[in-house]
């Protein structure tokens, strides 16, 4: 199964058609100088949803965020929509491209709708229409909001506020999104309930998605493909069914590692 | 005593109010230049040292001292109240500049990376995110040196700005207790009526919190 190990980068310089997200041989050095990321390929399709599963320290968060150019590499191109990053107008990047944080990162001054509506605020859109769609992402995160809208982040729980993330990263409809960890630090069954929802609301919107765990039953639950990384580069990716039949010895070690799946 | 105040209230009135103009003056000339300062040093690591030490040094200076270094400055020397309103502005710029930079650094770094990742401006982030997650820390120091004015503003009757140190200072020359508390009096109680309401307003700031 080598063609579906993603290396588009190897098998020429053009980028092929529908890849909304690429990355050729990028490196990235953290301010002190630490190598974080290196000569790391990888191609993400339209309406696809990679997740980038990899033990802590191996890089993921670091590759989301060379896509929406909070960070920039120092070497190789990554481009989005075809178009590298930094030849992006940078607010416009990151409007095409939501971004869900694991603490989710509410403003904590704002209410739950207020924070839903930011961007459509910044776009200047309407108040009926703000009201309007601001309501249906809540409802679409599963939130009433007539309970939450009016309240203040700190008078959520962490589960909910996640939810808040994804409907506030959501809510100007970005072609693209990327989610780090948007489940992490949940118990067991509000994090089964969040990946059910998930994966409703990703058949429904068909967005391109880029979704980084370090928990296997996750990637192969939430992904249509599975990226893996270590120590700051793309090793391989794979289907979930392939992921599970996989030999390679860093695959297994992560199916063993978690008692086999 | 209360008798003497009866009797100079309208001497005292006038004074009173010419010491909360002078304050009045040179905290707003603070916030003008030590909120900037501030964020500037959020912006700009490089420059926090600078801009720290300057305003610790100058905060070190007595102030008699610093009122008697700008007499000889032109156009500033020609006004006592200048010079007064200037050497307040002064004093009042570390806890403002320091509580403005706090403040802003205080702020979630979640929150800031939310912020830039939905594609806010750098004055977007600012004025809608860091600014009033900020703002009653800024209050704070505005609170600070607005308590620390009044106080260092009675010593600009020492070189003739007027105020309430006009008082102490005579009832001083002429061994008058009666003379130095018509001054201390009012200038204790604007002290404590603006550390409440300033204290009222900076609670107001705060954000909605756990
Ligand atoms: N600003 C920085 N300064 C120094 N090192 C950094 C910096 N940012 C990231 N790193 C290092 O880069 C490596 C990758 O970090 P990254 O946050 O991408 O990991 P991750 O795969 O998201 O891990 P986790 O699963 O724990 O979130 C880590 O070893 C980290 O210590
Ligand atoms: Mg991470």
């Amino acid at each position: 199964m080598q063609s579906m190990t993603d290396n588009s980068s190897h098998d020429g310089e053009s980028s092929p058609a529908g890849n909304v997200v690429e990355f050729r041989r990028v490196s990235y050095r953290a301010p002190n100088g630490q190598k974080v990321l290196q000569d790391m390929d990888l191609a993400i399709q339209g309406g696809e949803t990679l997740v980038l599963l990899g033990r802590s320290g191996s890089g993921k968060t670091t590759s989301l965020k060379l896509i929406n150019r909070l960070l920039q590499q120092d070497a190789g191109e990554v481009l989005v929509e075809g178009k590298p990053t930094t030849q992006w107008d940078l607010i416009q990047l990151r409007r095409r491209v939501g971004y869900v944080i694991q603490e989710a990162g509410l403003f904590p001054h704002h209410t739950i709708s207020k924070n839903v509506g930011v961007v459509l605020r910044l776009e200047k859109r309407s108040r009926s229409e703000i009201r309007e769609r601001t309501d249906e992402m809540l409802r679409l995160v599963d939130l009433d909001p007539a309970q939450f809208g009016k309240r203040y982040p700190y008078q959520l729980s962490g589960g909910q506020r996640q939810r808040v993330g994804v409907a506030r990263a959501l809510a100007s409809d970005p072609p693209i999104l990327l989610m780090d960890e948007p489940f992490g630090a949940l118990d067991p069954l509000s994090r089964n309930e969040l990946q059910q929802q998930f994966l409703r609301l990703r058949d429904r919107l068909q967005k391109t998605i880029v979704l980084v765990t370090h928990d296997i039953r996750e990637a192969l639950l939430l992904g249509s493909r599975i990226g893996l990384m270590e120590s700051g580069t793309l090793i391989g990716s794979y289907t979930p069914e392939q992921f599970k039949v996989s030999d390679d010895p860093a695959v297994r070690a992560y199916i063993e590692a978690f008692g086999g799946c | 005593m209360l008798h003497y105040i009866l009797f100079h209230q309208r001497e005292i009135g006038e004074a009173t109010l010419e010491h909360i103009w002078l304050v009045g003056i040179s905290i707003l000339i603070a916030v003008a230049v030590g909120i900037p300062l501030g964020i500037l040093m959020t912006r700009k690591p490089r420059l926090r040292t600078a801009i720290l030490g300057s305003a610790n040094i100058i905060q070190t200076i007595p102030s008699l001292a610093l009122f008697g270094f700008l007499l000889p400055a032109p156009w500033l020397g020609a006004r006592a109240e200048r010079i007064a309103i200037v050497t307040l502005a002064l004093y009042s710029l570390l806890p403002i500049v320091r509580n403005t930079y706090t403040g802003i650094m205080g702020v979630d770094p979640a929150v800031r990376e939310a912020a830039e990742g939905m594609g806010l401006t750098n004055g977007q982030l600012l004025f809608q995110v860091e600014l009033p997650l900020a703002a009653s820390f800024i209050m704070a120091g505005v609170r600070t040196a607005t308590v620390i004015s009044i106080g260092v503003a009675t010593i600009a009757a020492a070189i003739g700005a007027g105020g309430l140190g006009e008082f102490i200072f005579r009832g001083l020359a002429m061994v008058n207790n009666q003379l130095i508390l018509a001054g201390a009096l009012p200038a204790a109680l604007l002290a404590l009526g603006s550390d409440l309401s300033l204290g009222w307003v900076e609670a107001g700031l705060t954000p909605p919190h756990v």
